[in-house]
């Protein structure tokens, strides 16, 4: 490939994505578009890059996105926000949020599903506390090949093994073959929809918490800082927010300050105040009843 | 350093399964059946133990199930890691007394999760 034209990929990928490409990524573009052209009757990078200069072209541009799009992901990843979430932002959540008792979590890198469905299993877990609340996970990714992969809730054995506990294979899963298949129940309680970072959050509403882990180490600073910003103003200023473990807002953004002793964990600095989420955008009406 | 018990009657996987431990800082004591595996329990408790189904002489079923009735025997984390992979073995095991539950084939990620997860690391 051209400096011209990895050039062209590196400026595509950042404006469509917000994706950062260092310098020397070359092979990453060939190892993961090569696939993609072939797909699409091309024969090299080369010929891909000219029919991406056509702006007409926005199935090959997506394809060309989500094949860049790292979508590594485990249940559980990192046990520790599990934990938070579980001894810190739930039972506080339950308090704050008696009255109206909604509450709306956003997993703002959804992957293949575990996230969401992570959280929904410590939902479950509480039992009759959460009886008669209305709860709603929303999962969004960039790609779509993911978000189908996530919604059919359908694990190799080698995926259900990282970082779930067995008592919840047995509990939540169905087996086919060497397939483990999510239950109805679980997958009813996440929605899904594709979703670009870069894009307004106004069609999201506004949510109580956040997770937004491992993605915004994919961009550059200004990128991330804005959508750090953005999340704060999409957020109850009681909520929390959730970033993974090498990310921080720390030199970014002056919208969130970490939480003391909880790893990973932030908290609105609007916040404390005693707002709530405001009612859900209509296209996520309906929530999971408890 | 904690010791993990290694049973299995594949030498190839007690081999894995050692290098395995080691680097997560275990001591490995190992054993070929469920009757060596009990003798090495009767002299020291393991505070781990890494145990397959299908073996000669005693199984890991029956081995876990007399483990238990052990003095001092409810003390040692078992975590099954066997090819039987469906769920009523899996659910037969949970009931005998195991913690946690490996289906093979395994990797070093797996084995570090599960020896995380019922709380050895």
């Amino acid at each position: 490939m051209s400096p011209a034209e990895y050039d062209f990929l590196r400026q595509f990928l950042k404006t469509r994505s917000g994706l950062v490409l260092s310098n020397e990524k070359q092979y990453l573009i060939e190892s993961r578009l090569l696939p993609v052209a072939r797909k699409a009757g091309l024969a090299s990078i080369a010929a891909l890059v000219s029919k991406l200069r056509d702006p007409r072209e926005t199935l090959l541009a997506d394809a060309v996105v989500e094949a860049m799009t790292t979508n590594e992901s485990f249940f559980f990843r990192d046990k520790v926000p599990f934990d938070h979430f579980n001894q810190l932002m739930l039972p506080q959540m339950l308090e704050r949020r008696s009255a109206r008792r909604q509450l709306r979590i956003w997993c703002a890198a959804a992957s293949t599903g575990q996230e969401p469905y992570s959280i929904a299993m410590c939902l479950k877990e509480m039992g009759p506390k959460l009886a008669g609340w209305r709860v709603e996970i929303i999962g969004t990714d960039i790609s779509n090949e993911v978000l189908d992969r996530a919604k059919a809730g359908v694990y190799t054995q080698f995926e259900v093994q990282r970082g779930l506990p067995i008592q919840n294979l047995l509990k939540y899963f169905t087996q086919t073959g060497d397939q483990w298949t999510i239950s109805a129940e679980l997958r009813s309680m996440v929605q899904w929809r594709k979703f670009n970072l870069l894009d307004s959050f106004a069609s999201l509403g506004q949510f109580d918490i956040v997770f937004c882990r491992n993605v915004l180490i994919y961009f550059d600073q200004p990128t991330k800082a804005d959508i750090l910003n953005r999340i704060g103003k999409a957020m109850a200023p009681d909520g929390y927010m959730v970033l993974g473990a090498a990310e921080t807002v720390v030199g970014l953004s002056d919208a969130f300050k970490p939480v003391a002793d909880r790893r990973g964990l932030y908290a609105p600095t609007a916040g404390m105040a005693t707002g709530s989420a405001t009612a859900a955008a209509p296209r996520f009406a309906a929530g999971s009843a408890f | 350093m904690k010791n993990c018990l290694v049973v299995d009657d594949s030498s190839v996987i007690r081999k894995v399964a050692r290098r395995i431990l080691e680097d997560l800082s275990f001591t490995i004591t190992e054993a070929e059946d469920g009757q060596q595996a009990l003798d090495c329990c009767q002299q020291q408790m393991p505070d781990a133990i890494l145990l397959d189904w299908n073996m000669p002489v005693m199984d890991g079923l029956e081995f876990l199930s007399q483990l238990r009735k052990l003095d001092g025997g409810d003390a040692p984390k078992v975590v099954f890691c066997t090819t039987e992979n469906d769920v009523s073995h899996i659910a037969k095991a949970i009931r005998a007394g195991a913690n946690e539950y490996i289906m093979k084939p395994f990797d070093r990620e797996i084995v570090e999760a599960k020896f995380q997860e019922v709380g050895l690391i």
